[in-house]
């Protein structure tokens, strides 16, 4: 390695891309391990309620949830997709993949949106007296539910904002095919979000 | 630390769906499975398919596949970080009597 | 280590506009401070800051003391009581211990030890200060709001802390808040040490104090998010009455202490790591010798991070554990003692037949191993099964955690501010003031918290507002070690104020040290360095003493 390149791209220079790349990865570490004392939080629950879990979840849709998972899904391939184009210089497909990306993210809530209705309908929200009423396993797994669901749709949210910021930049060339670290970044946060929901999916809504 | 082709290396879109098309397949493979009765053991399976989805998203989409090794040790600490956490809670929970 | 390229200013002060302190100024007033990017201002913010919160907290502990003098009521009901030993420990962990190295000293000096010019990311740098402050509002609003700050002890123990009318939430929000800026400079470091390093300044040539900056990035980044979650439940829990943790919605109260000291055990590393980074750099320049054993010390750092996240539950032995559960936990409590024990050994095996001197920062530096030494031997007797049922929630564990808190990183933090004032602000306090001050904090430390293993081994319970009779001669001689202590800390700091406006001018190196942060003037010039380093020799390399010359100056 040519230190004196190296200290001079280091240090002269304001542009690290690695080093970006660095201090992403190790915000998304903290993101998992948000979710993950969540995640450790269920698994003691579930070991400690077993049968009221299966019981509370066949309350859920099993259906809408293959969806929203099938929408994660696809989103992280187009925003993967997105990437791609912008690095072989194809700015147009590039902002198209990530619209189709926003377009996903707001699928994913809107579903998000029915979903949670159509249990406050029936009553089961915290706090509520359905819910109260329910043996306490139950009513611990819709607490961990609406948290955990809740908080990941929060990072939905957020990613919607950042994936918007970043449709600008990259129609205003601010990020480029020679400078598209943000881009890559953004697309970390948003695949993390997507492998969050690859756990909840099934803890939630496949247990038999 | 090295900054070497890592960066230069683009994924093409062949790859890319080609991942999609397995997530989705396994995808398909957990709701099926979860309608089986494998009493203790369906929880293992369920969790070793998302296990599979998720390092898919993690080697391809987010590119630790082709990014300087130094990540993927990163990765692997958290989750091992992650994975302690739980084994030494049920360290206590598992052995209560 | 020496540079063999040396900046200028090598030989002196540099009081002119080059400094840092007088750079060319990007904003007016006080908004080039507030809005600096520059790691040397946004390492003092930090200290200014963080003294402010560390006084309010002195206050409650002194308030606590006077209480404590006799048995009964003296100056404050029972409710009061409760109410300012959880804001005294919110205060004085979330504000002082937590950041108070990394922040401070870290911030300045981490891209001065490598080589660089400052952190890879100085506007990330400056939101950690800014939260930092937010939260130290958003913790201390508590005491303006009816009902008055929470009173659940800082642990927020469920099922209590969902069910008291205190203002538990704004404790939350602030541990949540400052987590987040403890988090965001573990990352920012990280991510420094390992692309910002100068030419030839291999892993293994940085300084120990990096290296202890190093591995306590990791625990702030893989740990703090734990509590994180944790507290934010709570609070959703009190808000929304959902059902988490509250026994009477199903929930666990024993789930709760393992996730909330999942983060709460690593993070009393996150306070010492950098303090035993702080005295290995101190040691060797004033024993003017190598340290000892180098590379153990870099693993060891390395090591304490990594048990040090994996005893979490030895705060939980009386809960009603599982047997394996509490064996387990017993057993790596014992293992985690054993790199920190290297580390002393290896101190002291540097002071063997070194030419010691003993200026404040020395001094401070081996009141540390002294007192570390104690609150290490005490955590071992905490972490043995039988003994822990005997003293658990009692005085004992509040004189250990001092010990090892205010006895280890407290006077650590001392430790550097006397070892590195002269170059932070140019100048050079008072020593024989700053040494008697170092007697009354010495002295006055040992009387306030030595008779509380007395007391906890008799058996008086922790954060109780009263107690028996038999306890209060050793309550009244802590009292009275509290007005010492206390008198410590005013002459300590007066001595240090004063010298900032009427110390003598400071040269670059006044205390003959060979890291690279005594290379360059004092105060530093904005950008540090002139030139780059390019780093040959090991750090700690004090060959040249031997051979009769000294780079003092």
């Amino acid at each position: 390695m040519n230190q004196i390149a190296e200290a001079t791209v280091n240090t002269h220079v304001h542009r690290d891309d690695v080093g970006a790349k660095i201090g992403m990865w190790l915000f998304l570490f903290t993101e998992l391990i948000l979710f993950g004392g969540m995640f450790l939080a269920y698994a003691v629950y579930r070991f400690t309620y077993r049968d009221f879990f299966a019981l509370a979840s066949k309350e859920l849709d099993v259906f809408v949830g293959l969806i929203n998972t099938l929408v994660l899904l696809t989103s992280s391939l187009t925003m993967a997709m997105s990437i791609t184009a912008l690095r072989k210089g194809d700015k147009k497909l590039s902002l198209f993949f990530l619209s189709t990306t926003i377009f996903f993210a707001f699928l994913f809530l809107v579903n998000k949106y029915f979903e949670w209705s159509a249990k406050f309908e029936h009553g089961l929200f915290p706090g509520s007296n359905e819910l109260l009423s329910l043996p306490r396993g139950e009513i611990i797994y819709f607490g961990l539910y609406y948290v955990m669901t809740g908080l990941h749709a929060l990072h939905v949210i957020i990613g919607i904002v950042i994936l918007v910021f970043m449709f600008v930049f990259v129609l205003k060339d601010k990020v480029n095919q020679d400078y598209y670290i943000m881009l890559e970044n953004s697309g970390l946060y948003w695949h993390l979000v997507d492998i969050i929901w690859i756990f909840l999916f099934p803890l939630f809504y496949l247990i038999h | 630390m090295e900054q070497k082709n890592a960066h230069n290396h683009i994924v093409g879109y062949g790859t890319y769906i080609f991942v999609w098309l397995s997530l989705v397949a396994l995808t398909a493979l957990t709701v099926t499975a979860a309608s089986f009765d494998l009493g203790n053991f369906s929880i293992v399976v369920a969790l070793a398919i998302a296990s599979i989805k998720g390092l898919l998203v993690l080697l391809v989409f987010m590119h630790l596949k082709f990014d300087d090794r130094i990540f993927r040790i990163f990765v692997f600490v958290a989750f091992l970080t992650l994975t302690i956490f739980l084994i030494l809670t049920f360290a206590d929970y598992s052995f209560i009597r | 280590m020496s540079a063999t390229t040396l900046s200028h200013g090598g030989n002196g002060s540099n009081g002119n506009h080059l400094d840092y302190l007088h750079s060319p100024k990007k904003y007016k007033g006080i908004f080039n401070w507030i809005f600096s990017t520059d790691h040397k201002k946004i390492g003092i913010l930090y200290l200014i800051s963080m003294l402010t919160f560390f006084s309010v907290g002195v206050i409650f502990g002194f308030l606590m003391r006077l209480e404590l003098i006799a048995p009964g009521k003296t100056i404050m009901d029972p409710q009061t009581y409760n109410q300012i030993f959880t804001l005294h420990g919110v205060i004085m962990i979330f504000l002082f211990i937590i950041p108070g190295l990394p922040a401070v000293f870290g911030n300045f000096f981490l891209p001065i030890m490598i080589g660089a010019k400052d952190v890879a990311f100085p506007r990330l740098n400056l939101l950690s200060w800014w939260l930092f402050v937010i939260g130290g509002f958003v913790a201390l609003i508590s005491l303006f709001l009816p009902g008055g700050p929470a009173d659940t002890g800082w642990t927020f123990y469920i099922p209590y802390s969902v069910r008291t009318t205190t203002n538990v939430i704004p404790a939350l929000m602030a541990a949540f808040i400052l987590g987040f800026s403890s988090i965001l400079t573990g990352l920012n470091f990280i991510t420094t040490i390992h692309r910002l390093r100068a030419p030839g300044m291999s892993w293994f040539k940085m300084p120990l104090f990096v290296w202890s900056l190093y591995a306590t990035g990791w625990v702030q980044i893989l740990a703090t998010p734990v509590v994180g979650i944790t507290l934010l439940l709570v609070a959703i829990e009190r808000l929304f009455g959902v059902g988490i943790f509250d026994p009477a919605l199903g929930g666990d109260p024993i789930l709760y202490q393992h996730l909330f000291w999942i983060y709460s055990h690593p993070a009393v590393y996150i306070m010492i790591l950098p303090a035993m980074g702080v005295i290995s750099e101190i040691i060797p320049v004033f024993s003017r010798r190598t340290i000892f054993g180098y590379k153990f010390i870099a693993f060891s750092s390395m090591a304490i991070a990594l048990f040090g996240s994996l005893v979490w539950a030895h705060h939980m032995f009386t809960v009603g554990m599982s047997g394996t559960a509490m064996w387990l936990f017993s057993l790596l409590t014992f293992l985690v003692a054993i790199p920190s024990a290297i580390k002393v050994f290896n101190w002291v095996a540097t002071l063997y037949k070194g030419s010691i001197e003993l200026e404040p920062p020395m001094l401070f530096a081996l009141a540390f191993i002294f007192n570390f030494t104690i609150g290490g031997f005490t955590g071992l007797m905490q972490g043995a099964l039988a003994l822990n049922i005997h003293i658990h929630d009692t005085y004992f564990i509040v004189g250990h955690f001092h010990y090892v808190m205010f006895g280890g990183t407290g006077f650590g933090i001392f430790a550097a501010l006397h070892h590195w004032f002269p170059k932070m602000f140019g100048r050079m306090y008072n020593k024989k003031v700053a040494k008697i001050a170092w007697l009354f904090l010495f002295i006055g430390f040992q009387l306030l918290y030595f008779p509380m293993f007395v007391m906890g081994y008799l058996g008086m319970p922790r954060r109780y507002y009263d107690y028996l009779p038999q306890f209060h001669p050793y309550n009244f001689i802590s009292t009275v070690g509290s007005w010492i202590l206390i008198t410590g800390l005013i002459i300590m700091f007066t001595n240090l104020i004063v010298a900032l406006r009427k110390g003598e001018k400071a040269s670059a190196n006044p205390w003959g040290g060979v890291t690279l942060e005594w290379t360059i003037p004092s105060p530093p010039t904005h950008e540090n360095f002139e030139h780059i380093p390019v780093i040959e020799k090991e750090p700690y390399d004090y060959s040249h003493y031997e051979l009769g010359e000294e780079v003092k100056n």
